[in-house]
């Protein structure tokens, strides 16, 4: 069962999610209204940590625990699609007041209406496939 | 211990958790990224036969499924053992501002008025949630990414592209705040 490590990261992440209130509707509004630094500063530190963590693994080429060299994928170059497609996740995000992890998330924590929200970002991903060949990348 | 932990918890302290869960599956040799799992979703149900898209080995993809129902069991965790009763301590000028929608102070995590079960046939519900969510999977895929495959793995690798995307998250994230909420509600 090697795959159990991954469950006990996920249920990390989401006990992490919750007690953060980052999985909040009201948590999202307050910030697309930069009415408190609450997730800016979880962003915010969880990204100088992870530049830091991320620079000190390449410049000691540090391996994982199956003993391959770590590699970071990079972003293919453009714009188009991250701010078309950006903009589009994020007029969706102020909706829903979470982006995917926290649908989840808050769909494990009770709120069972996030199952439909769950339901039609699937259906959304499925269309993106249907028509990504049309649209600018 | 419980009782400490039950607490919400401060922003220096979640940020530092979420960077610890990410390097939780770097050196796991995978990536922090949720939204591919849409997809993963997609192609498992058999979307192949409809777009090349979701022709690929999504089997070898398991340990990002297996990620997923874990935060699941994550959520449920924390509703049932690490509550604390109060609402999401938000400021009072967002109090305000959602009150002007109709919205009223927080009493949970979520607000009934979107997310309560009797509400699910009302315009706000259709709209914030079904199309909200659609909006999410469909612009999480065209943008390669979303909250933690951008704005925490690809930020933090310096990525340029992520922070394209990330000015797009939030260019869109305003626009439904403060032009298309307003007419919604």
């Amino acid at each position: 069962m090697k795959g159990i490590k991954f469950v006990l990261v996920g249920i990390l992440f989401g006990i992490i999610m919750s007690k953060s209130e980052a999985i909040s509707w009201y948590r999202i509004q307050e910030m697309f209204r930069f009415q408190s630094f609450h997730m800016f500063g979880i962003i915010g530190v969880a990204v100088v940590l992870g530049a830091i963590g991320t620079a000190l693994i390449k410049k000691y080429n540090l391996k994982d625990i199956g003993g391959e060299p770590i590699k970071f994928a990079r972003k293919e170059a453009g714009w188009k699609r991250y701010l078309y497609g950006g903009t589009i996740f994020g007029l969706g995000w102020a909706m829903t007041g979470a982006c995917p992890g926290p649908m989840f998330v808050s769909f494990g924590y009770g709120y069972w209406m996030f199952a439909l929200a769950i339901l039609t970002a699937t259906l959304g991903t499925f269309v993106y496939g249907l028509v990504k060949d049309k649209l600018p990348h | 211990m419980i009782e400490y932990i039950s607490q919400p918890w401060p922003w220096y302290f979640s940020g530092m958790a979420i960077a610890v869960v990410m390097f939780l599956l770097v050196f796991f040799g995978k990536n922090f990224g949720f939204s591919s799992n849409f997809r993963h979703l997609c192609a498992a149900c058999g979307g192949a036969r409809f777009s090349d898209f979701f022709d690929y080995d999504w089997r070898s993809y398991s340990w990002s499924l297996l990620f997923l129902v874990g935060t699941i069991g994550g959520g449920w965790i924390a509703s049932n053992f690490l509550t604390s009763d109060a609402g999401v301590q938000i400021s009072e000028a967002t109090i305000n501002d959602l009150g002007k929608l109709g919205i009223s102070a927080p009493s949970g995590l979520q607000p009934d008025e979107v997310f309560g079960l009797n509400k699910v046939l009302t315009i706000p519900v259709l709209v914030l949630v079904v199309l909200g969510g659609f909006l999410v999977g469909f612009g999480t895929r065209w943008a390669g990414g979303c909250t933690s495959g951008h704005a925490i793995s690809g930020l933090s690798n310096l990525q340029l592209p992520s922070l394209i995307a990330v000015i797009g998250f939030f260019i869109g994230g305003l626009i439904t705040t403060h032009l298309l909420l307003p007419l919604i509600f």
